[in-house]
């Protein structure tokens, strides 16, 4: 059944085989597997049950009732206030990211029911820049804390970034500010707020808001940590555990409340929501 | 920089022949007049149009004043604070109680080292999750006593480490900007040299964001965009302009709120000049804000982050 009403989004399969068999190669076991069976499967390996990459609307189909999910995305894009080129222009960039998701920036909020209870849920899309939060993620960050102020509900961020969006600089930077600043605003109001991390929540995006949850749960297969390995690599020399910012590493450390597999997510969020949220 | 060699140079001639002038009692006074001039006009040449990737090595120079020299000058009885109260005490990250005048005052700064020995102690300026949580108590304390906090922000970044990482670093510099959006005390930020990236903000949530002119700030290192966006790691140049990373800049566009004045060459050529230049700004800035009640306080702090960021209205698109 159709989440969205009016719209058709594009699916687009990041594990895309160059001839586009029907057939894909499971880059963590090696097998090949019958792509629609990966489809059907949550994007899971039938294989050996390596998770591939969620779009924002694949992982929202996962977690909400059906016919639910009102989309409550800005209008808003990008801008180019820096007029900043590298070996493409920003503004060139946001098209293609744009034309190959069918979304305006990296992430898409709306309001939707999970078995039942309102929420409103933000989910980012790692195929947009690398789901990198810049002015326009930011904006959308907080106007859905700010609707779910509005209609009293809990909050749902659902991370897939690889942090601070490098080509709006500063402006960038500062949406870390920004997207605290408003989640305290969530806290005075009483609403819970649920963190969800999932590959790969790091940089700027770690280091503010998702952080912040009343609950983090990780995705199993997450990968969650500041600096990347490649950073940490260069400045130090330092072995680094075969672990490092795994999902397991960073509930070894506290860093969240606990990890959960994707066919269970769902279930995981109506049970917590339950303590916050009775149930219509 | 080479030819700022070349300026060490004849600064320390001019200096050996004022000796002479006053010790052996030889009338140099003409040539003195005239190597200064000089010097004038290639510091002028040098450094009136820096362009942005020699600022990025200004901002870094070996000789630049670091937290605690402005602090000595700046502030009165420094009493320094240490430890998270959990796990340790992060040298890169200084903080205490001071006197702004005879204002009390919770001061922080990122702490670079200068010697190796001092380097290694202060992991060069890069502030671990001791450092963040310790900077969180101490803005807790100035909270509890009405004391304003003044943070000085001078890091490459926050320390890139397994121990980091195993701290929750970016849990820790999360947890900083929401103790300082809801801070209920005046809080004004100044980056006095790098301005390196969430390593920084994590101090630089402010009702007022000042930077020396020769700092700089900015979301990603020069040469950590050069090797992610252009694969090449000596574009750090090309790099450096593309990320409007200098005071002068941000003040355009409206990311920070004042430039403080440097002396031709850098804060570290007059360090007092500079100090004095920064302690004008602070108490100017400080008694602007000391009119405010603490709710207004927090609530224009507020205002101006909500409202952050440059996006366009997506249904003007053709």
């Amino acid at each position: 059944m159709p989440i969205f009403k009016d719209k058709e989004y594009l699916r687009v399969d990041l594990d895309r085989e160059p001839d586009e068999s029907l057939w894909m190669k499971c880059k963590s076991c090696g097998e090949l597997v019958f792509k629609r069976r990966v489809r059907e499967n949550n994007n899971t390996c039938p294989s050996c049950g390596e998770y591939f990459f969620l779009t924002a609307v694949e992982r929202i189909e996962l977690l909400v009732d059906d016919a639910s999910f009102e989309e409550i995305t800005k209008p808003i894009t990008a801008d180019d206030p820096l007029g900043f080129s590298d070996r493409k222009s920003y503004p060139e960039r946001v098209a293609e990211a744009q034309a190959k998701t069918g979304l305006s920036d990296a992430i898409v909020i709306g309001r939707a029911a999970i078995m039942g209870v309102p929420v409103v849920l933000g989910v980012m899309d790692f195929r947009f820049i690398g789901g990198s939060m810049g002015s326009v993620v930011g904006e959308q960050i907080c106007h859905g804390i700010e609707t779910a102020i509005e209609e009293r509900c809990p909050f749902i961020l659902v991370s897939s970034s690889g942090g601070a969006r490098v080509q709006e600089g500063l402006f960038s930077l500062y949406q870390m500010a920004k997207t605290v600043a408003v989640r305290a605003t969530l806290a005075e109001a009483g609403l819970p707020f649920i963190s969800v991390m999932t590959y790969p929540t790091t940089g700027g995006v770690q280091a503010s808001i998702a952080s912040l949850g009343d609950v983090i749960i990780a995705e199993r297969g997450a990968l969650i940590g500041f600096a990347g390995r490649r950073v940490i690599r260069s400045a130090m020399t330092q072995e680094l555990p075969s672990h490092f910012q795994s999902d397991a590493f960073a509930f070894e450390h506290g860093a969240i409340d606990r990890v959960v597999g994707r066919d269970g997510m769902r279930d995981e969020l109506s049970l917590l929501l339950g303590f916050f949220v009775e149930a219509p | 920089m080479s030819d700022e060699r070349t300026l060490d140079l004849l600064e320390a001639k001019i200096e050996e022949l004022r000796h002479l002038d006053a010790t052996d009692g030889i009338d140099l006074a003409k040539e003195i007049e005239r190597l200064e001039a000089k010097l004038e006009d290639l510091r002028q040449e040098l450094y009136a149009n820096l362009n942005d990737w020699e600022r990025v090595k200004l901002a870094r120079h070996p000789k630049r004043p670091h937290a605690l020299d402005y602090i000595n000058v700046v502030f009165n009885d420094f009493y320094e604070l240490h430890g998270d109260r959990i796990d340790g005490d992060d040298r890169a990250l200084v903080t205490g109680l001071a006197r702004l005048g005879n204002h009390p005052v919770v001061v922080l700064g990122q702490q670079k080292g200068r010697s190796t020995e001092e380097n290694k102690q202060r992991f060069f300026g890069m502030t671990r999750p001791q450092g963040y949580r310790k900077a969180r108590r101490a803005m807790l304390l100035a909270e509890r006593f009405g004391f304003p906090v003044i943070t000085l922000i001078d890091t490459p970044g926050a320390y890139p480490g397994l121990e980091s990482e195993e701290a929750n670093i970016g849990g820790a510099i999360a947890e900083s900007l929401l103790t300082m959006s809801g801070l209920r005390v005046p809080i004004v930020a100044v980056v006095i040299g790098e301005g390196g990236s969430g390593g920084a903000l994590a101090i630089g949530l402010a009702d007022r964001v000042l930077m020396l002119e020769n700092a700089v700030y900015t979301v990603i290192s020069p040469e950590s965009a050069a090797v992610i966006l252009w694969k090449d790691k000596e574009r750090m140049k090309e790099a450096a302009e593309a990320l409007n990373l200098t005071a002068d800049r941000l003040l355009d566009l409206g990311l920070v709120d004042a430039v403080i004045p440097e002396p031709l060459g850098g804060a570290h050529k007059d360090i007092d000049q500079t100090a004095s230049a920064l302690e004008d700004e602070l108490v100017r800035q400080l008694t602007e804000l000391a009119k405010l009640e603490p709710a207004k306080l927090v609530e224009e702090r507020y205002r101006r982050y909500r409202s952050v960021g440059r996006y366009r209205d997506a249904t003007e698109d053709g």
